[in-house]
């Protein structure tokens, strides 16, 4: 039952108003500017974002506290964070992201482990301020290999008045100059894990860059001196990234922030490009290298071979003839494996759609990685992009695709149900919703447990993997057969 | 290139391959700025001594790696047990998305919940206008029967008053005046998911007893508590009920919304406690808590109504679920059902077929209170010796308990409890206090890995393993489970402890 496009934007126009109907005039009002399709020549997808999400509709969202700890500071293994408050955020933030680096867990690197302070009645009463000292201490004492700490506020911290900051200036002057960062993203700040990201960024920026002298490690700098920013190396991402770029004869300085360390962020403003991924977490930070330091940026896109090798071209196209044979070099080198990958499963996923509501960059981003093994993306949606990813979301989407900004479950349900997509790509929230459904579902998160996706490595686990979901025989059984 | 189209490697092995390897050796050697790898050395052989032990008992401020989480994940928990309720927490909406993804990391199920997204000026203001709003929405999108509202920190600290709140919903129209939602305070600066799940718990009871007058009559309620194996659990409470021909109600009952089947259709809602169950749940003779722990606040509110109370404390193995089915046949006056007479035969024989292995056997365990009771006294049942005993939500109260279980056993000679202790100090007693084998919840695993003890995964939340939680733990039949686990994990050890060939594979027998 393929649709013609008149007819697939017929279908959208009523499905849009379908939903809206279930709420309350004043919601449906509001959620009506979340909800659109993208039509062809236009500048951005007609819809709002980074705007409050209503109370009690579902929202798929987090907080700012996620966008920092979870994110952006939480991969830097050979730092302490702090969760800073009540048990619970750490808690569920705990390990859960699964950004992979290698270190002596407890001893020189702390990633998949919950520090928190653990704030109890009293502590809400009296301020937290004098635990954190302590805290700070017996950090010193228990985990002396540490290369600094970070405070990840979560939401009583800005609601008592604790300063914070003022412990770690103290601390810091106490510990010899370490390294400590106050970050301020208390989870009620902002509308989404968004602003996390940035205050994250600002916090890089004051406490690490503007603390740190540029001479605190020994750098001998080369003119192919990278960094990536923005790949928090989910199942490995930005190892089978990595291997990319110094294979095309770039010395990759810095991981930011999977796998990275206090050092590599000191050294980035010694770079000179940083090659960004997630432009919506790290955005800020590599404006902030341009205009201080004077590092151009550029964003990539390391999902599928075509946006493979048209990245490896254009960051090399920074770079002199020999970083440029490089690239060619690589995309040679890789050209067999995608090739094989793409004839194998091709066959197998040619025309199937799928629906994807993701945050950061994939809402977008793997939107090629699906076309290059013949699907078609028929609906995305953003849980926190700003309009700049909206627009830049027009240079991957085709006429008429479905858009939905911050979507509720009830929507989200809906419009898959109507749509029937052949697949779902959404979060471990929205994962068993579908599949109950007989809806195939990968978590475009955690990529459900596997990955790397990124690179031509991650590709071939990538197509492996969509292969599995969509063609699985389980689905076939969904149906009691004297019920079909 | 290490992929091939024809054998494609996981992570696990991908990373293995020696362009990666190489390449985080330069990264490690040129970037990183890492301690000198004999400094690691000797600082990681430091924290296995007993001068670490004692520093690290010492801290008074710092939690690393605690076994509990915080009170509104316990209020959804319990908000979910009712039959087409819907969990609305008041307050910052992250937490809510947390909450969401850890139940559907554990569970591998949807759990639908919502939040009535305050922020900046909620936190100036008040969040009066998110609880209008989001209980308007809620209601008139997923069509609940019952909404149940606990709250997040955020809404504690500014002092949100929530039945004045919900008073100013109805009045405004938000849901009908006569409409159901019960509301818990749940702070999550006061315990942890346990005792949210008790505030949330007495929540819908005093929203509803509170306007009813009780009439006394002969059933029987059950409230489980706090429970990751709850939907196998209920289940088989349910067995053990019927068995009996008893007249009961389980106050309290998610596990069927958690075990719902992949047939085509999403439900959001499916089983729990319905308001008529609750309603006549006053009128019980008495009621009976699986885990005491669980249900402090709750218990005392039911015995306030004029029920007995009988608080339990995760009675497993033989004496605690003898324990727990004479206290259903003293209080229904039904004698125990020979079917089940049959079932402690046969955990008494599967006992006494493989005591053997397990005896004499040291144990470390961790997790919520209750649990760590039933275990405990199911492991000296056992001849077993649970040498170290720790909870992080469990107080001196809790620890008492505990010891007084390790004094009436000899088997409890050498035996601690820990109480408010952390996975960080359980690391060091694993290592100045080596046990052969570690109880506790997904988290262990990271200690496994430092202390090289094998990990038999049981409580909340389990992540790593999968539909553990479908089955039970509880009862005879429970127990049994329970027994073969642990019996699988010592063999699954002593298999692997010899299995070098010309070496140490003389002892890895094919009978045991």
């Amino acid at each position: 039952m393929s649709l013609t496009l008149e007819e697939t934007k017929q279908r959208n126009t009523d499905l849009i108003a379908e939903v809206l109907k279930v709420y309350p005039e004043k919601t449906a009002k509001k959620r009506a500017k979340h909800l659109g399709q993208y039509e062809e020549g236009k500048s951005d997808c007609d819809v709002k974002s980074n705007i409050k999400s209503l109370p009690g509709v579902m929202t798929i969202r987090g907080c700012a506290y996620a966008g920092s700890k979870g994110v952006v500071w939480g991969p830097i293994k050979d730092m302490i964070h702090i969760s800073h408050g009540p048990v619970g955020c750490g808690q569920y933030s705990w390990a859960s992201r699964r950004n992979y680096y290698i270190g002596t867990t407890g001893i020189d690197s702390f990633g998949t482990m919950q520090f928190t302070s653990d704030f109890q009645e009293k502590d809400i009463v009296f301020g937290g301020d004098k635990k954190l000292e302590k805290i700070m201490d017996e950090i010193e004492v228990l985990f002396p290999l540490n290369k600094g700490i970070t405070v990840q506020s979560e939401c009583p911290i800005g609601l008592i008045g604790d300063d914070i900051e003022a412990v770690s200036k103290k601390k810091s002057k106490e510990y010899g100059g370490k390294t400590i960062v106050p970050v301020r993203c208390e989870g009620f700040r902002g509308v989404s894990q968004s602003l996390g990201h940035h205050i994250a960024n600002d916090a890089i920026r004051d406490w690490v860059f503007d603390k740190t002298d540029p001479n605190k490690h020994e750098f001998q700098a080369t003119p192919y001196d990278v960094a990536i920013i923005g790949d928090y190396n989910i199942g490995g991402d930005a190892w089978s990234s990595r291997i990319l770029l110094e294979e095309m004869g770039l010395r990759v300085i810095a991981q930011w922030s999977g796998d990275g360390t206090i050092a590599e962020l000191e050294n980035t403003p010694k770079a000179k490009l940083n090659v960004l991924h997630c432009y919506r977490s790290m955005n800020y930070i590599s404006r902030h290298m341009e205009e201080k330091y004077g590092i151009p940026w550029v964003e990539y896109n390391f999902f599928g071979p075509s946006k493979i090798e048209a990245s490896l071209r254009e960051i090399a196209s920074h770079f002199d003839d020999k970083i440029k044979e490089g690239a060619e070099r690589v995309i040679a080198k890789y050209r067999k494996l995608t090739d094989a990958v793409i004839a194998k499963f091709k066959p197998r996923l040619e025309g199937k759609t799928v629906m994807l509501f993701v945050g950061g960059l994939r809402p977008r981003h793997v939107i090629g990685a699906y076309e290059d093994l013949g699907m078609n993306v028929v609906g995305t949606g953003y849980e926190f992009g700003h309009n700049d990813d909206y627009q830049r979301t027009t240079h991957y989407v085709k006429d008429g695709t479905l858009i939905y900004d911050d979507v509720t479950g009830y929507e989200f349900e809906k419009f898959v149900e109507k749509i029937q997509p052949d697949l779902v790509g959404s979060g471990i929230k929205e994962k068993y919703v579908f599949q109950k459904m007989g809806v195939p579902f990968r978590q475009m998160h955690s990529w459900d447990y596997s990955g790397p996706y990124h690179g031509y490595d991650g590709f071939a686990i990538f197509a492996r993997d969509m292969d599995m979901a969509i063609n699985s025989p389980v689905w076939a059984l969904t149906k009691a057969p004297w019920k079909k | 290139m290490s992929q091939d189209a024809e054998k494609i490697i996981d992570h696990e092995m991908l990373f293995r391959e020696p362009e990666y390897v190489e390449m985080f050796d330069n990264k490690k050697k040129n970037f990183e700025f890492a301690f000198p790898l004999e400094k690691m050395e000797e600082v990681r052989d430091w924290t296995k001594t007993m001068e670490y032990r004692e520093k690290n008992f010492a801290r008074e401020a710092l939690t690393v790696n605690p076994a509990k989480a915080c009170q509104p994940l316990g209020a959804v928990f319990a908000a979910v047990g009712f039959a087409k309720t819907l969990p609305f927490v008041h307050g910052s909406q992250g937490c809510v998305a947390y909450y969401r993804s850890h139940f559907s990391r554990h569970f591998k199920e949807p759990t639908s919940c919502v939040s009535s997204s305050m922020t900046e000026d909620a936190a100036v203001f008040g969040g009066l206008n998110n609880m209008v709003d989001g209980l308007a929405n809620a209601y008139n999108m997923y069509k609940p029967e019952m909404i149940a509202v606990s709250t997040t920190c955020m809404a504690e600290v500014i002092g949100d008053d929530l039945g004045a709140f919900i008073r100013t919903s109805k009045q405004k129209g938000s849901v009908p005046e006569e409409y159901d939602t019960p509301y818990a305070h749940t702070p999550a600066f006061v315990g942890s998911h346990i005792t949210g799940y008790d505030n949330a718990l007495k929540g819908v009871l005093t929203h509803f007893w509170d306007k009813q007058e009780r009439v006394p009559n002969e059933s029987i309620n059950f409230i489980g508590g706090f429970d990751g194996n709850v939907v196998g659990n209920m289940a088989e409470i349910r067995r053990i009920f019927s068995l009996f021909g008893a007249d009961h109600t389980v106050v309290c009952d998610p596990s069927e919304v958690w075990n719902t089947p992949t047939d085509g259709e999403f439900r959001m809602y499916d089983g729990g406690t319905t308001k008529d169950e609750v309603k006549g749940a006053l009128n019980a003779k008495a009621t009976i808590s699986f885990q005491g722990f669980s249900t402090e606040k709750t218990n005392k509110y039911i015995a306030e109504k004029g029920q007995e109370v009988v608080a339990l404390y995760h009675p497993m193995g033989i004496a605690g679920t003898d324990q727990f089915l004479m206290e259903i046949s003293r209080l229904t006056g039904k004698p125990i059902p020979l079917a089940l007479e049959k079932e402690r035969g046969r955990l008494m024989d599967a006992i006494a077929d493989s005591s053997a292995h397990i005896h004499g056997k040291k144990f470390a365990l961790y997790g919520d209170p209750d649990l760590m009771l039933g275990l405990t006294g199911f492991l000296l049942e056992l001849g077993a010796e649970p040498v170290h005993v720790l909870s992080t939500n469990g107080g001196d109260d809790w620890a008492a308990k505990v010891q007084a279980l390790f004094d009436a056993s000899p088997f409890g000679a050498g035996c601690h409890a820990y109480p408010k202790k952390d996975l960080w100090h359980m690391r060091s007693l694993l290592f100045t206090e080596p046990v052969d084998l570690l109880v506790g919840n997904t988290y262990g695993k990271y200690l496994e890995r430092d202390c090289g003890v094998p990990l038999v995964r049981m409580g909340f939340p389990i992540f790593d393993r999968h539909h553990h939680h479908r089955f039970p733990i509880w009862g005879y039949e429970g127990s049994l489970r329970v027994l073969v686990t642990i019996l699988d994990e010592i063999f699954e050890a002593l298999d692997a402890n010899t299995i070098i060939t010309a070496k140490t594979d003389y002892s890895y027998d094919i009978i045991r």
